[in-house]
């Protein structure tokens, strides 16, 4: 099931800045129709046709197709318990699909193992358990995939390239590394992220899947790790992104895959849906409008009686589609009298 | 957290002294431990007036470092199990059950010594991967699983012996083994300006180095790191998480096996109640030599560290003439100022605040 030929030799690294190629964005803009992506004439890198999944009398997906070309994004939309998380286990290994099958570059394949997967180039990042934070950056960056010196019983860890090349890839996306024996547990959220997609890009991954790789992260961490997801687009790797959070997602993806409750609940290319389509379709839409609908009967209980409350509850969106999350539990009004 | 420790600039990185950069060891506390532990004991020898004897001898080192050695065996197997977040509370009446085996094989059965030592070990690797089997195939805490083991093998020991022997001591050892030069791998001793320094000296220092190649330069040890860091995390970057284990508690019974066998061939006799309490002494080694009690950190260096602060203070406290009752009391208080440096130090190596 595995085989050393399969391995791809790490990639070449674009050192030039990423822009957005300009008539790519055009031509992703222009995009009208539903199924098509930008490239949607390339053969999909991998691909998960009609995939079942049960777990019990649960049905964790059922007839679940996704597919992610080369330099593409492909975000994953979904509340939670909508099966994102088991969508990315089946596709990186850890459970085989009950129904359905996986193509990477149109061949049908079967993965063993989330070690398989790797070996086949699909690198899935866990936002928990991306990193190691008790080991070293460059214990961090080799694990399970540790180079060697020395032959026989004397074969060893070479802690020395190990190390020079995880200071290296670190320097690429921009964390420069005191020490490779430092630990991961002093770096921040969103530069441990990035280390999890270095260490996929130089291990030759051709599939990235970024298992919320921002939400737990603030607004600042969040766009380093989107930056270099980008980055990873730009160097040619398909990229399934999930998350839940829309505003995540927008910038930087070509096709949107939005599930719910084990289903497929709707697949758009950019520029074809906004943010409260995507949120409607997540299933969060309505309790969100329900949301600002009670905030808004709140504010004009208060205000009949609280007339200065009246003026700072004109600032409170009403509408469904205004963005109601930035609506703060400070800014309530007080309870009235 | 925030991003202040390293970032793209490179101005923002703080040189860090020398002396810094030792305390993010995790074996740094134990080796500071190790000197003021053996400076006490030395200060409080001198004013006794005691140069030259006692706990200040050629003969008084050969003793601390013996008791090192017994503890540090089983230490540095320990750590390496406890970094992977895995616990063996068997090897105590593992080193019972071994020794009375090797005793009955050779008293009892008339198996010639070589091959009686073979057969002990093999038991006991037996044990050790039945240990890890366990906790695998159940997915119970491997503190449960070999918290049984230990009960098993400690009554096991006194059935099978008293049904045997129709005692729970196994002696006259000394008569089948003597001259043979394979048991001289395991007694033997040299007398150096006074003092009898046996060869579990080298047993241990064996252990402690074979132990610590294996963590920090090998992919095993990476491995042994990450199983204990997150499970999850080291399966899905492709590390053979069940076979790391089961190496591991093979190890851990492999250290008490060779234990009981310097021991019984060097005393000439075997007791079902050898052993008691090691397995705790042996965590309090590991944890003392800056081994994380939920795994995913540690080192195998500090636990001969650890041993040495364990043997220094059993037999210091004989030595300067404290009563020996008092050994558990400072042993407790060893560990519980050891867990509080050693969680001080990785809070701070680990950046977190």
């Amino acid at each position: 099931m595995t085989s050393p030929n399969d391995r791809q030799p790490p990639f070449p690294h674009d050192t030039a800045p990423f822009t957005m190629p300009a008539e790519t964005a055009e031509r992703i803009s222009a995009y009208g129709t539903q199924g098509g992506g930008p490239e949607s004439t390339a053969t999909p890198v991998l691909e998960a046709r009609d995939i079942s999944k049960y777990f019990g009398r649960v049905i964790a997906l059922e007839h679940v197709s996704l597919s992610v070309r080369p330099g593409e994004v492909n975000c994953l939309l979904g509340d939670n318990g909508a099966g994102k998380s088991t969508l990315i286990k089946t596709l990186s290994g850890v459970h085989p699909p009950d129904s359905g099958s996986l193509l990477m570059d149109g061949q049908s394949v079967v993965l063993g193992s989330p070690r398989d997967a790797l070996d086949r180039g699909i690198a899935t990042v866990y936002q928990d358990l991306a990193v190691l934070p008790l080991m070293s950056i460059s214990r961090n960056f080799f694990v399970g995939s540790e180079p060697t010196t020395g032959f026989g019983p004397f074969k060893q860890f070479d802690v020395a390239r190990a190390g020079k090349i995880a200071t290296d890839q670190m320097l690429e996306i921009g964390i420069q590394v005191r020490d490779p024996g430092q630990l991961v547990g002093t770096l921040s959220g969103g530069e441990r992220q990035t280390l999890a997609i270095a260490r996929a890009e130089y291990f030759g991954a051709r599939v990235l899947i970024l298992d919320e790789p921002t939400s737990a992260l603030g607004v600042k961490e969040a766009a380093i790790v989107l930056r270099h997801v980008i980055r990873a687009r730009a160097k040619g790797l398909g990229v399934i992104f999930i998350t839940h959070n829309v505003q995540h997602a927008l910038p930087v993806g070509d096709r949107f895959t939005i599930l719910s409750h084990g289903r497929l609940a709707g697949e758009f290319v950019r520029g074809q849906v906004g943010q409260d389509e995507l949120l409607r379709l997540m299933g969060g839409g309505e309790e969100l409008a329900e949301l600002a609908a009670e905030l808004d009967k709140l504010m004009h209980a208060d205000a009949r009686t609280i007339e200065e409350v009246a003026v700072s509850a004109e600032a409170v969106p009403t509408s469904p589609d205004a963005p109601v999350t930035e609506v703060e539990a400070g800014e309530l009004p007080p309870p009235g009298p | 957290m925030t991003a202040a420790t390293t970032t793209a600039e490179g101005e923002r990185l703080r040189r860090v002294s020398p002396l810094r950069l030792f305390f993010s060891r995790p074996e740094s506390g134990a080796i500071a431990g190790a000197v003021i532990v053996f400076l006490i004991f030395g200060v409080l020898s001198a004013l006794r007036g005691d140069i030259g004897k006692g706990f200040l001898s050629i003969q008084g080192a050969a003793s601390y470092l013996e008791v090192t050695a017994q503890v540090g065996i089983l230490g540095a197997a320990v750590s390496l199990l406890m970094i992977a977040g895995e616990f063996d509370l068997s090897v105590g009446s593992m080193i019972g059950a071994a020794g009375l085996l090797l005793g009955l094989l050779i008293v009892q059965w008339g198996v010639p010594p070589t091959i009686a030592i073979i057969l002990t070990f093999a038991f006991a690797l037996a044990v050790g991967a039945f240990n890890g089997w366990l906790r695998i195939k159940t997915g119970l805490p491997s503190f449960l699983v070999t918290l049984g083991m230990l009960l098993i093998l400690r009554g096991a020991g006194i059935g099978f012996t008293r049904a045997i022997t129709s005692q729970t001591i196994v002696s006259g050892i000394t008569d089948k083994t003597a001259g043979d030069p394979i048991v001289q791998l395991f007694t033997a001793k040299v007398t150096i300006a006074g003092g009898d320094f046996k060869i579990i000296l080298l047993w241990w220092v064996a252990a402690v180095v074979v132990a610590t190649w294996v963590l920090t330069r090998t992919r095993f040890g990476n491995w042994i790191f990450s199983v204990g860091g997150s499970e999850q995390a080291a399966r899905y970057v492709g590390v053979p998480v069940n076979r790391v284990r089961i190496i591991l508690f093979m190890t851990t019974a492999g250290s008490a096996c060779l234990l009981a066998v310097i021991q019984v061939l060097s005393f000439g006799s075997a007791d079902v109640l050898r052993g008691t309490n090691k397995e705790f002494e042996a965590i309090i080694t590991a944890v003392v030599g800056g081994t994380l009690l939920t795994g995913g950190y540690g080192s195998a260096l500090g636990s001969a560290f650890g041993a040495f602060i364990l043997g220094t203070t059993q037999l210091g406290i004989n030595f300067v003439g404290i009563n020996s009752d008092w050994y558990q009391v400072v042993l407790g208080t060893i560990l519980l100022l050891a867990v509080l440096v050693n969680t001080y130090l990785l809070r701070r190596a680990s950046g977190a605040r």
